[in-house]
């Protein structure tokens, strides 16, 4: 394979026959060899990946081996490389994927982010009956869009085994070319455990992965706020759910002992196309001391803004721009419960690794993720309600002094306040008191690091949307029980709903508010569409997006014109969250169309 | 006489059973503390009137509620409140913000409903799409996983004497219903094994931190005896585990277990875990030495060290006291109803 130079002309879009992210990999060897062209069911992945390009592409799943750092284990690849193939295509064009299946299980690919036919969106069960062991599945369709995606298996818990890939669709308008470099930062995981053992772990044993939990000599927390925790069973450090204690973070593939290298030369634009393709982990992304413009969400242009730092969820991507001095700067994904990073060299001296920054401290909740508003803010305006007779209401136990968060006993758990159509049971162990809109939220751990952070809030879209008045509101609970690790919508499982399925009227424009009654961050993904994410802009400016992180305790709303038709999948985009429970199904009617 | 006062307290034990469940939904409205009058934003009051004259607000917590209505909750229509009977209405801690107010619409259009129920059935067909469909759910919730559990497996130190204990727990199933067994026991380190008994449980999640369990409890030592068991076990406010359970004998005799036990991380591997155990019984059990009333108590410290989660040995002490009309029973007989053991162990788990 050739490494990038120095030499501009070596490296540019839209070259086909470039390729992106490991371009610039030292340590990346040969193109990866096809296992199942020499009937190798085990060969040993390769790290970082191959382009494909074309309108036939050929796509083999199988098994592997994979190390990295001191951890190795078996991985399901796609064409023999961790992630999978890049696969570069063309606004416009048409494309037909051959994907073969050479596991003993079922599997399939699901597109994501890409508008399609809805039986190609890979997803078994709900858009065709999965790819079986053996099989070979063709998907075809057109290409309607730009942008930055990914790719991954939709079957069981494949994706956490490697199953994944970036996905590039270059612009039709020439628009890609603006920028010197080209590179994916494709962010995941690798653990040596099986993905089922983990679920298992999960559901067993509580907190298993978590080394960072409050501890007598661990978190800085006040005896009173430690009861207060302790008295609604919940941990003020229950931040990921699977963490570095198994995960290896990487970057294209790429372990921190794998020194990952982009190469440019000072001056250059160098455009960075963040995906996070992890199964659990929101990773905040940063450049110390070279800021980053953001210039794409999801796949979706967006007005330039300046940040030093963004959080990405997982399932989200954006695109930055960067214009790094001469010299090696680290390229940083850290975990948001701080327990490891990836970490690759943004560098113009080739083989000159960069310093990595120490791992910050182990961020904690507050009342905010409990669902109490914005540190109480919401609080105020008891003078709102004017009619009521205040004194008579028993309002006795209330003093009037200063607030003390310690003694706020709130009941974490009154299902009364929850719609109707929301199952109570074991299922459901929170219910935030007083969910606030938390679009202008940097991510946890990010609210004081001294320097610009992304926030929903700061997302503009490029080109106008058409204006459309919503003409119905749907409101869903985030739902969940960590001690029990079930994960729900609504308090109701998948096989609750399995023929209960969120239901709109083909182009039907509606609200979705997605309230979050839980303490985790939900990455929620709308298969099949792009939304527009009510953040405060103006409707036409509001970004459109296929994933829309959901604070804890907190609540976000997206707008949504349901112009695919066809049953779309709806769910966390966490994969065990996902395995537990949190999925659903839409349906977009008439169909057919 | 004496046992209808045991079965009175018998009764109130049930009853501190039953408490850790009530207390999920109620933990704590007291202690409010209001924010100053001067905290920002003022609230928007709903766009249309409301008629509370007929509203019931007896039971209404209005404690710590901001009363504000956010914008995308406006009511779409006008509200009458008139009909509602807010009584059983928990207010406390909500803006009112109602989720259940009628203000969105959440009926889709007609065409929604159009068409096959299943789209991928119109394209690939039903009997392609049927096994994926199921398995779909299976693969999104419906797993069924299990574990073993080795609570305790010590060896305790008193004078003169070298026993040991087992306490173990395994179970399978979903995530609201389990097969559970349990199994504990003691003996004395060269000698006979003086307890030994198993449980064989249906476990039923009853509230997000507690199952119901009910079965049968077979014991091996002292002598062959069965009990129909009834119990809950879970996790109650302030992180203590409890199992509690009531036992009735095939002789008639109703006794009673309540443990619970803590976790305090020290550091994220040293782990210092408090632990209670009291016994009671609605009858005196001679052939037991048990008499009538609260029985026995034990109270101990494990301090353990997690080598991996898996794995923990641990060190510590327990004290155990007799009581009431057993621990005359022990006198009689000429032993010590109280005593003070080391313990030496390994928790373990799969």
């Amino acid at each position: 394979m050739k490494l990038a130079s120095h030499d501009k002309s070596s490296s540019l879009l839209p070259r086909r026959r470039f390729l992106m992210g490991t371009a610039g990999l030292i340590g990346a060897t040969a193109l990866p060899v096809p296992a199942w062209a020499k009937g190798v069911s085990m060969q040993h992945a390769a790290k970082g990946f191959g382009t494909m390009s074309g309108e036939d592409i050929r796509l083999d799943i199988q098994n592997s081996h994979y190390s990295t750092g001191g951890r190795s284990g078996h991985a399901q690849t796609v064409n023999g490389s961790v992630p999978g193939p890049l696969i570069r295509l063309k606004q416009g064009q048409n494309v037909r994927l051959h994907v073969t299946n050479h596991l003993e299980e079922d599997s399939s690919i699901h597109w994501h982010g890409l508008l399609l036919p809805f039986q190609f969106d890979g997803v078994p069960g709900v858009s065709f009956p999965g790819i079986k062991p053996h099989e070979t599945f063709t998907y075809e369709f057109p290409i309607r869009q730009a942008g930055t995606y990914w790719w991954h298996s939709h079957s069981g818990l494949q994706e956490q085994a490697g199953l994944y890939g970036p996905l590039v669709i270059e612009a039709s308008d020439g628009s890609d070319a603006r920028f010197d470099r080209d590179y994916i930062v494709l962010l995941s995981e690798f653990t040596p455990v099986h993905p089922h053992e983990i679920m298992r772990k999960l559901k067993v044993g509580e907190h298993y992965f978590n080394r960072q939990m409050q501890s007598a000599t661990d978190g800085n927390m006040s005896g009173d706020e430690r009861r207060m925790w302790g008295a609604m069973r919940m941990n003020p450090r229950d931040v990921s759910d699977v963490t570095g204690s198994t995960y290896t973070f990487l970057m294209n593939g790429h372990g921190p002992a794998d020194d990952l290298e982009y190469l440019f030369k000072p001056g250059e634009r160098v455009r960075l196309r963040i995906i996070n393709g992890s199964a659990m982990t929101f990773f905040n992304m940063r450049i110390p001391g070279v800021p980053m413009t953001v210039i794409q969400a999801d796949g979706q242009d967006v007005l330039n803004h300046e940040v030093d730092e963004l959080q990405i969820g997982v399932a989200e991507t954006y695109d930055v721009v960067v214009t790094p001095p001469d010299g090696s700067h680290a390229l940083v994904a850290e975990a948001m419960d701080r327990s490891g990073m990836a970490i690759a060299s943004l560098t113009s001296h080739p083989g000159h690794k960069a310093t990595a920054p120490a791992l910050r401290e182990t961020p904690t909740l507050t009342m905010a993720d409990m669902g109490m508003g914005m540190e109480m803010g919401a609080m105020a305006g008891m003078s709102g309600m004017d009619g009521m007779d205040h004194g008579a209401m028993g309002h006795g136990q209330m003093g009037g002094g200063t607030m003390d968060h310690s003694k706020m006993s709130h009941s974490m758990r009154d299902t009364s306040i929850l719609p109707e159509d929301v199952a109570t049971g074991p299922g459901v162990d929170m219910v935030s008191p007083m969910p606030v809109d938390r679009m202008d939220y940097p991510g946890l751990g990010l609210e004081n690091v001294g320097h610009r952070v992304l926030r929903y809030t700061d997302l503009r879209a490029k080109r106008a949307n058409p204006v459309r008045a919503i003409e119905r509101e749907i409101e869903l609970h985030l739902t969940g029980n960590m001690e029990r690790y079930m994960w729900s919508f609504d308090g109701r499982k998948y096989a609750a709903v399995k023929d209960d399925p969120i239901r709109f009227g083909f182009d039907e424009r509606v609200r979705v508010t997605l309230v979050n009654d839980t303490m985790m961050a939900h990455p929620i993904h709308l298969h099949g569409h792009f939304f527009e994410i009510v953040n405060g802009a103006e409707q036409t400016r509001q970004p459109r997006k296929h994933t829309l992180v959901v604070q804890p305790g907190g609540k976000a709303a997206f707008d949504l014109t349901a112009d695919e038709p066809g049953d779309w999948a709806f769910h966390c985009h966490l994969l065990y969250h996902m395995h537990a429970g949190m999925m659903q199904v839409v349906t977009v009617r008439p169909f057919p169309a | 006489m004496r046992r209808a006062l045991s079965i009175a307290a018998l009764a109130s034990a049930g009853i501190c059973l039953a408490t850790p469940l009530k207390a999920q939904d109620h933990s704590g409205h007291a202690g409010h503390v209001m924010p100053k009058a001067n905290e920002p934003e003022a609230a928007e009051a709903p766009e249309e009137p409301v008629d509370h004259s007929q509203m019931d607000h007896s039971q209404m917590d209005h404690a710590a509620m901001g009363h504000t209505t956010p914008p995308e909750a406006e009511p779409a229509a006008p509200v009458d409140h008139s009909q509602m009977d807010h009584s059983q209405m928990g207010h406390a801690a909500m803006g009112h913000d109602m989720p259940t107010a009628p203000s969105k619409d959440e009926t889709p259009p007609a065409r929604a409903l159009e068409g096959p129920l299943h789209a991928a059935d119109a394209i690939w067909g039903s009997e392609a799409m049927q096994p994926s469909r199921d398995n779909l759910v299976k693969d999104h919730g419906e797993m069924e996983v299990g574990t073993l559990m080795v609570e305790r497996f010590e060896a305790r130190i008193a004078d003169g004497e070298e026993g040991y204990l087992w306490d173990a727990q395994a179970w399978y199933g979903g995530d609201i219903d389990k097969i559970w067994l349990k199994t504990e026991g003691e003996g004395e380190i060269g000698g006979s094994v003086e307890d030994f008994e198993v449980q064989a449980l249906w476990s039923h999640a009853i509230a997000p931190f507690f199952d119901l369990q009910a079965g049968a409890r077979l014991d091996i030592e002292p002598e062959t005896r069965s009990h129909l068991v009834l119990g809950i076990q879970g996790l109650v406010p302030y992180m203590w585990h409890v199992d509690a359970a009531l036992f009735l004998s095939d002789r008639g005799d109703l006794t009673a277990r309540v443990e619970a036990e803590y976790d305090q991380k020290i550091t994220q591997s040293l782990i210092l875990q408090p632990r209670a155990e009291f016994e009671l019984s609605a009858s005196d059990i001679p052939e037991r030495g048990i008499g009538a009333g609260l029985t026995k108590v034990e109270a101990g410290v494990r301090l353990r060290y997690e080598f991996t989660r898996e794995f923990a040995p641990y060190l510590g002490a327990e004290y155990e006291a007799k009581l009431g009309d057993t621990a005359d029973i022990a006198r009689a007989a000429g032993d010590d109803p109280t005593g003070v053991k080391f313990l030496a162990g390994i928790r373990f788990w799969f």
